[in-house]
């Protein structure tokens, strides 16, 4: 007969504790230590070759605080980020729905839409920087068979628009991929909130015969609410976080109009070789990313009791 | 060979003819089983707007793809001279596909890419299947707090993290490793997968495991008997996103990995690929697309377990 280890095993709590403590402690390891290591760089003077860690106060934080490309950046990061979600949200909301229904082709259809979000951004964007090629965009040529580019374009002059050359459209030309690319996700966040509101209370609704548009609005809008703030937030702090979409499209280009915060303590801090200051930049993201959260779970909370 | 030739040169009339059949069948089949009544004819009429809506955004999705699709076989003279995109002008070839095979490294980004994401994927569920668990049924207010603390962890994003991980990662001699990557890695999915896998295990009913207590089981054999073989579906489902989400993963890649056979796919494919203002175009848009076919079906196969497990997973057990 098996030995057993009659009372520790059995015990609710020590196998808990058991159970948790080694993917805590791995998390404690991998995120906090680094974390902190981040926050002390920041107070330092290291760089790729002097890697000693010299105490200089608030030296970093200042110089990047009072660097205008700094302040661009952080306010190109923001713009993007918020206006973005605008876009998302309503695409979300709408395929949301849709796919939550039965119809013909759903399979086929769902799979089309998710690929954006399932093909590794990276992989995606070489897509997106051909489409948006200065010379050999598939969209200018579109336009200018139809007459909206050429001699006589309407949109301009040029055979091309320069999607990703110019100042506006660059940014736009990011954003629209930002929300191409990440509507999936949110989508399927909302998905799980629709498919969550029990069926006794959309049945009810039926029988009272509530129609679509009201069963939509008076019922199913206010059940999700908690779910979209959640999407919102994931959605918000990936945006915030990311810099292989500008990485791949841009370089940050044209001059500093797509330069985001992640790309610029990348380029600062690795490229540049200055660790304390890239590091500095990329934990001015963290307050802003914490706020953010506890604001918004608060919300999501809130909705919730109501 | 001669009918991917005759595919790409009709490709778009193709694609048109295929959705109109489609289409066209459904109604037939519609007509035929319920009669060409006025009643059925005002339903698919009130319906169609639904399916152009579908249409529409199935096409802004699959845009870039299709594209891909088509610039993969196109010769560098379609491709550059006087460019037509949307037709091929000279017979489809293969030879940029035989040159992203041959001539690049893809192979190895290829092999980098599956052996950190198996290898992520063993970590991950050795420390998140037992972590998910405790949550789901073991641990009380205290364990809340730790997954409060995980969420926490989506706070601070690689972009943080970059810098100091990369000292880090020098200072352990792993720098142009992809043991570097297997490390670290498991710093996000970690937290993904015990929120998902916590969801699912939510969803096992208690009164089995309280039976397997009964029957004189401990804790960890009710776990190991019962839950795990229950909640299989899950921890398949659980599996795939964990080792898509490595296999998205870019900026540690790029960090971490200098050497080009060392590279993974999501990094090697963009930074290997163009030399300074040289884009391979072709090889490039194929390198794409071989990955977002295949990624993009198992995550449509999973789709609606990862629904489910999220759904879970926020009702607060």
């Amino acid at each position: 007969m098996m030995f057993r280890l009659a009372y520790p095993l059995d015990n609710r709590r020590f196998v808990g504790l058991l159970f948790l403590a080694p993917a805590l402690l791995y998390i404690v390891l991998l995120v906090g230590f680094p974390f902190l290591l981040a926050i002390a760089f920041g107070f330092s003077d290291v760089t790729v070759g002097n890697t000693d860690l010299n105490f200089v106060g608030l030296r970093n934080y200042l110089a990047v605080w009072e660097n205008d490309i700094f302040r661009q950046v952080f306010e190109t990061t923001i713009r993007f980020t918020l206006v973005s979600q605008v876009f998302i949200l309503i695409f979300a909301n709408i395929l949301a729905i849709i796919f939550t229904q039965n119809f013909t082709g759903k399979w086929f259809a769902r799979f089309i839409f998710i690929l954006p979000w399932a093909t590794p951004v990276s992989l995606a964007m070489i897509g997106w920087l051909w489409m948006l090629d200065t010379k050999y965009s598939p969209i200018d040529y579109l336009l200018l068979q139809t007459g909206f580019l050429g001699p006589n374009g309407v949109l301009s002059n040029n055979r091309n628009l320069f999607w990703l050359a110019t100042p506006d459209l660059s940014q736009i030309s990011v954003i629209f991929v930002q929300v191409w690319r990440m509507t999936p996700l949110a989508t399927v966040i909302l998905m799980a909130g629709l498919s969550s509101i029990p069926t006794d209370i959309l049945d009810q609704a039926e029988v009272d015969g509530a129609r679509f548009m009201r069963a939509l609005l008076q019922i199913k809008l206010p059940l999700i609410l908690p779910i979209m703030v959640i999407a919102l937030l994931f959605s918000m702090i990936t945006m915030f976080g990311d810099m292989t979409v500008v990485y791949v499209l841009t370089r940050g280009g044209p001059v500093d109009y797509t330069r985001v915060l992640g790309l610029y303590s990348f380029q600062v801090g690795i490229e540049g070789g200055n660790l304390a200051q890239g590091a500095a930049i990329s934990l001015f993201a963290f307050p802003l990313l914490l706020a953010l959260a506890i604001f918004m779970l608060r919300a999501a909370s809130r909705a919730e009791v109501q | 060979m001669g009918a991917l030739v005759w595919i790409l040169h009709n490709f778009w009339s193709l694609l048109a003819a295929l959705v109109l059949a489609l289409v066209g069948l459904r109604i037939a089949w519609r007509v035929h089983k319920y009669g060409a009544t006025r009643a059925e004819l005002t339903y698919i009429l009130r319906r169609s707007p639904f399916y152009l809506v579908v249409l529409t955004f199935c096409f802004f999705a699959a845009a870039p793809f299709l594209i891909m699709f088509m610039h993969t076989f196109k010769t560098d003279g379609d491709l550059y001279r006087r460019p037509q995109p949307f037709i091929f002008r000279q017979d489809p070839t293969l030879e940029h596909l035989d040159a992203l095979f041959n001539n690049t490294a893809y192979l190895d980004f290829i092999r980098n890419s599956v052996v950190v994401g198996l290898a992520v994927v063993v970590i991950t569920l050795a420390l998140s299947l037992p972590a998910a668990y405790a949550l789901a049924r073991l641990t009380g207010s205290w364990g809340e707090r730790a997954g409060i603390l995980m969420f926490l962890v989506y706070l601070v994003p690689p972009t943080l993290l970059f810098i100091p991980m990369f000292r880090i990662v020098v200072l352990l001699g792993l720098k142009d490793d992809p043991m570097s990557l297997i490390v670290v890695y498991p710093s996000f999915t970690v937290p993904f997968s015990m929120w998902l896998l916590s969801g699912f295990f939510k969803a096992v009913p208690p009164e089995l495991e309280e039976a397997a207590l009964v029957d004189g089981y401990n804790r960890v054999e009710a776990f190991l008997r019962v839950v795990l073989p229950l909640s299989l579906p899950g921890i398949i489902s659980t599996i795939v996103f964990t080792f898509t989400l490595t296999l998205h993963e870019f900026i540690y890649g790029l960090v971490f990995i200098a050497d080009t056979s060392q590279r993974t796919l999501s990094v090697g494919v963009p930074t290997e690929l163009i030399l300074g203002d040289v884009y391979f175009w072709q090889p490039l848009l194929a390198a794409a697309l071989i990955i977002a076919i295949p990624v993009g079906l198992a995550y449509n196969l999973f789709l609606d377990s990862l629904v489910q497990g999220f759904t879970m997973g926020a009702v607060k057990g």
